[in-house]
């Protein structure tokens, strides 16, 4: 009989408080690099002075540990459990959910979650719950990739669940319209996550998830990636610009995500990822 | 040519901004959004004093971060103004001259902007912790038991902003899509 790998719920909550903090006061090197390069290719002089501002923001957050953005987001964790680790000392979602509410409360980080959202919309006081994917993989590991995101973008998603027949033209045409009706409400340059396929969730969650790539990075096979240049250059000819007063840059990139579909739909996800893209990951 | 302003905007502060302008204000704003709207449209359909007087004065939508110790406030950025749409008309007739926020207004806002002759402006949405560092005075002064959309009273010193919407009916926004797209 083999001996499991074990890794505490405690070391779980800890890992899960740190990469929130973090993630909330540093962007990452790719999102900069991302940026310098928009600041380059700018046209616009009212453009690249709001590129200068984000990276300006960007030194202060990080030299006085303040969070980049006042909307500290809704906790989103990514998971990929090892099927051969095993958890002790609590239960999973919990010890999430306990470095979610760590992070918040001892980083000066604002608590935007409200409980019945239909109705009172109560502040839940500590950011929690937090919305957890989990996959299940190969392995003994516990990959936890956590993305703070801000409401401003996040409620300019949009799912379209496309005819067959409407093809990849069809696809072209619902990300550049979603990306030109949320216009300069969704904090530009921004980053376009896009599902292709499976079901209404599952394409959402595809959208999601390809916001986590390094930025710019194209998608491994080439059709994709050629779908990815082919929306970027439509989007970036739309003349929104950073924050919407007009430019070259309206995103920083796109990213497409695509998983086989049912015989009688093309469905299609957009989710977006403002200028502050916050994410961080570790592996226990 | 940034405009230095004082707030709140004068008469013929306001008859002098142009979409485009860029601007540093000073003086006192006051911050409400979502639900601190909700509860001053419903003062005023019940006809119940404001939480501050209204009349000429700004209101800043965001909802900062706490404040770590030592700092007047924690990261405060703009959030997307569009949320407030539905109750902007109501306020700007009651005397709402100025306000600062994200992202587009519906026509319904933009008109009601021309026919009361007051102004929305932008500042950088994502740059909390930069912007923070003009807010030198922070104070709850109604709802606080909303949290983070509790009505602060702001004193900022040379707070940056861009003007979208002008008393004339200019808009950034469509200026600059239109001047940048490539059919």
């Amino acid at each position: 009989m083999s001996i499991m790998r074990t890794v505490k719920a405690g070391s779980i909550t800890e890992a899960v408080s740190r990469l929130f903090k973090q993630a909330n006061y540093e962007l990452d090197g790719d999102v900069l690099a991302a940026l310098e390069r928009a600041r380059q290719d700018e046209e616009s002089p009212q453009g690249r002075e709001v590129i200068d501002t984000i990276l300006k923001n960007a030194a202060v957050a990080s030299d006085e540990g303040l969070p980049l953005c006042q909307d500290c987001g809704i906790a989103v964790v990514f998971l990929e459990l090892g099927q051969d680790l095993n958890i002790v000392g609590g239960d999973l979602n919990d010890a999430v959910n306990e470095g979610v509410r760590r992070a918040y409360n001892q980083g000066y980080l604002r608590k935007s979650m409200v409980s019945r959202p239909f109705s009172d919309r109560l502040n839940t006081g500590d950011n929690t719950p937090a919305v957890i994917h989990t996959d299940i993989v190969p392995g003994d590991k516990l990959k936890i990739t956590v993305m703070p995101k801000g409401g401003g973008a996040e409620n300019m998603a949009r799912l379209g669940i496309l005819l067959p027949a409407s093809g990849r033209q069809g696809v072209v045409e619902f990300v550049i319209s979603a990306v030109e009706e949320a216009w300069s409400k969704p904090c530009p340059p921004v980053i376009v996550g896009v599902g292709i396929g499976g079901t209404a969730e599952k394409a959402m969650a595809l959208a999601k998830k390809a916001l986590l790539r390094r930025v710019g990075e194209p998608a491994p096979d080439a059709e994709t990636a050629g779908l990815e240049k082919e929306i970027l250059e439509k989007v970036n000819n739309l003349g929104i610009g950073p924050m919407g007063y007009g430019g070259r840059i309206t995103a920083l990139a796109v990213h497409v995500e695509s998983f086989p579909a049912h015989i009688t739909a093309l469905p299609v996800a957009v989710n977006l990822q403002c200028h502050s893209a916050r994410h961080r990951e570790a592996v226990l | 040519m940034v405009k230095e302003v004082k707030l709140p905007f004068a008469a013929e502060t306001l008859a002098d901004l142009k979409a485009g302008d860029n601007v540093l204000l000073s003086g006192i704003l006051y911050v409400a959004r979502d639900a601190a709207h909700r509860r001053i449209v419903e003062a005023l359909d019940r006809g119940e004093p404001l939480p501050f007087d209204i009349k000429g004065q700004t209101i800043y939508y965001t909802g900062p971060s706490p404040a770590p110790p030592g700092r007047v406030i924690g990261s405060a950025g703009p959030t997307t103004s569009a949320r407030m749409d539905i109750y902007t008309p109501r306020l700007l007739a009651a005397g709402l001259k100025a306000m600062i926020g994200k992202g587009v207004r519906s026509r319904e806002v933009r008109d009601a902007m021309k026919k009361h002759r007051a102004v929305y402006l932008a500042a950088v949405g994502g740059a909390g912790a930069l912007i923070s560092k003009s807010i030198v005075g922070s104070e709850v002064i109604a709802y606080a038991d909303l949290g983070p959309e509790a009505v602060l009273r702001l004193e900022v010193k040379d707070f940056p902003a861009v003007v979208i919407n002008d008393i004339y009916g200019g808009d950034l926004y469509t200026d600059g899509k239109a001047k940048y797209r490539i059919k």
